[in-house]
């Protein structure tokens, strides 16, 4: 188990190096490494650390926030097909950032986007978790991500459709796509507060998911404040969503996927695997990214969509595989 | 009786569990009405009842898990209400009626979640923690299914492991809804048997059981309730009639001596 998160922890730094590596402009190991090192040529310091290396590092936190929000709320939920995109919950920051490019807030301000994208995200958490005290049926809670999930997709279509030009319509379109190309290490600075924010919340709240294995009742009789630990959850999980929302859009299903593999490994227990899911979301985030960049086609493919291509038929797989017991 | 349980409670207020007057209600339906009890340490006490007595609000609204209409319950004189969970814990380990397992963990770390109120985090057992859950698992023969994953247990494998989840927390007093529900006679002996040596070892605990002979058998005091009240309580020698069996159940029964028999519905 030790072994394999060290292992872990390496691939993440070893595909963060090979993306920063690769692109179109070839570039040797240690050209790369001097860039890095604040050395180098003027050049390559400007390919690998204002493009390459904030590029990575989104798809890396990205990842690494929707995959610990996906283990949180399958541990909070009890069930392995919980996750921000299933609950609707990146598909309402994405209403509220598509809102901050509508109405032109996002080019007032560097804070409108993410602002924006956490508010949306706290309201389709809040509207969940609200339904999750009244019922204990997943199946609800997710055809509720249904309805949050439809309602947000009808809201933006309806701000495309009112768009005032072709290139704000633009701008919506290759957003809600999900991406992290061209992002600057100033996006990034904005969006982390709120990550950091909401993986710590996730991570100091995480030993109340393990007591939750036991059901609700039998957590509060073990010593689990039950509200306090939804409400963890929820701000949690919402903070980090919003804030991997305001930087690339929607990337579906990699927190589902990534909290999946891992909980065998943790042997299943969901407050373990939350730090294992968050560095392999991040890990298959760059990875993909890579792919996303190297592939041949005419123009490049958004990360957005790929990660729905491949994570979408893993969810289902995922779905179909699971007995129908417990709901 | 419920008088008795009143002075007994008074006698003694800052020992084990104690409820007075105790009322509960779910939206619009009263389910339990001025109720008063007690637990100590010592004595093993079955709640009996029909289906919808209000038992399982009795327990739950004890505890601190339902909110009350009026009355009070106190741990060691402290109320339930007002208790940190985490220190309820401590002094109550509860075994609810619906003992779900959301996924399929190893039986260690499910035994182990009884030490959460002691800060214990699964796969970093230390000290006390640790010893607590090898002491539990011993006492309920699991050693050998310590590893096993709890999703290829038996049902009387797995009211063991509950049981033992309750244990590890080592705290005075046990409130156990239906242990023994849906299990098969050999079984529900054993984790009876499991009760026992808890309360034989200084626990106290109160368990709901429908088998009046099962109750007979193994407590000290049996509390009777009917339509949200507590209608009796006391010694199975006391309470323990045919009448009695009548007047809760509706059901013709014989008892003689240590023998119940249920012959057939009123």
């Amino acid at each position: 188990m030790r072994i394999a998160f060290a292992a872990l922890i390496l691939a993440c730094a070893a595909a963060l190096f090979a993306a920063c590596l690769l692109g179109s402009t070839p570039m040797g190991a240690d050209r790369v490494l001097a860039a890095l090192a604040l050395g180098g040529d003027h050049g390559d310091r400007l390919v690998v650390l204002h493009i390459r290396l904030p590029r990575a590092l989104a798809a890396f936190a990205v990842g690494a926030a929707l995959g610990a929000s996906g283990a949180a709320l399958q541990g909070l939920l009890r069930n392995p097909l919980a996750g921000p995109g299933v609950l609707g919950i990146s598909a309402m920051a994405s209403l509220g950032a598509t809102g901050a490019l509508y109405y032109g807030f996002a080019a007032l301000s560097a804070w409108a986007m993410p602002a924006a994208a956490i508010m949306g995200a706290f309201a389709g958490t809040g509207l969940v978790a609200l339904a999750a005290l009244r019922t204990t049926s997943v199946v609800t809670l997710i055809l509720i991500g249904v309805g949050l999930s439809s309602f947000a997709a009808a809201a933006m279509n309806l701000m495309m459709n009112l768009a005032p030009n072709p290139f704000s319509l633009a701008d919506m379109i290759n957003w809600m796509l999900g991406s992290v190309a061209n992002r600057s290490l100033q996006d990034l600075g904005f969006a982390a507060p709120f990550l950091i924010a909401g993986l710590g919340i996730l991570l100091a709240s995480r030993r109340g998911l393990s007591a939750l294995t036991l059901g609700e009742e039998a957590a509060s009789g073990v010593g689990l404040n039950l509200r306090r630990q939804r409400l963890a959850i929820v701000i949690g999980a919402g903070l980090a969503t919003g804030a991997a929302v305001a930087l690339a859009g929607v990337i579906g299903f990699v927190g589902i996927v990534a909290p999946h593999i891992v909980r065998p490994m943790v042997d299943h227990d969901p407050a373990r695997s939350l730090l294992p899911s968050a560095l392999l979301a991040g890990l298959i985030l760059v990875l993909a990214d890579i792919g996303v960049r190297l592939m041949p086609t005419a123009s490049e493919l958004k990360l957005g969509v790929v990660a729905a291509l491949v994570g979408a038929p893993a969810f289902v797989w995922i779905a179909m595989r699971r007995r129908s017991v417990h709901d | 009786m419920t008088e008795r349980a009143a002075v007994e409670g008074l006698r003694s207020p800052a020992q084990g569990l104690c409820a007075q007057g105790l009322t509960l209600a779910a939206a619009r339906a009263t389910l339990v009405r001025g109720a008063a009890f007690h637990l100590r340490s010592g004595e093993l006490v079955a709640l009996l009842g029909p289906n919808g007595a209000g038992k399982t609000s009795l327990l739950r609204g004890a505890i601190g898990l339902m909110p009350r209409v009026s009355g009070w319950a106190r741990i060691d004189g402290q109320d339930t209400d007002r208790m940190a969970p985490r220190h309820r814990a401590r002094r109550l380990a509860y075994l609810p009626q619906n003992r779900p397992l959301a996924w399929p963990n190893p039986v260690r770390d499910v035994v182990a979640l009884g030490r959460f109120s002691h800060g214990a985090a699964l796969g970093r057992l230390r000290g006390a923690d640790r010893q607590a859950v090898e002491r539990a698992l011993a006492a309920c023969d699991l050693e050998r299914l310590a590893g096993r994953s709890t999703a290829t247990l038996s049902g009387g494998e797995l009211a063991r492991v509950h049981c033992a989840r309750a244990f590890a927390a080592e705290a005075p007093l046990l409130i156990a809804d239906e242990p023994v529900a849906e299990l098969d006679p050999h079984h529900q002996f054993r984790v009876m048997d499991l009760i026992r040596d808890f309360v034989d070892q200084g626990g106290g605990a109160l368990a709901v059981l429908h088998d009046v002979a099962l109750a007979r058998r193994y407590a000290d005091r049996l509390i009777w309730m009917k339509d949200g009240r507590i209608v009796a309580d006391g010694p199975p020698a006391e309470t323990l009639s045919a009448s009695r069996l009548a007047e809760i159940y509706a059901v013709r029964g014989r008892v003689e001596g240590d023998r119940v028999e249920m012959e057939g519905p009123l």
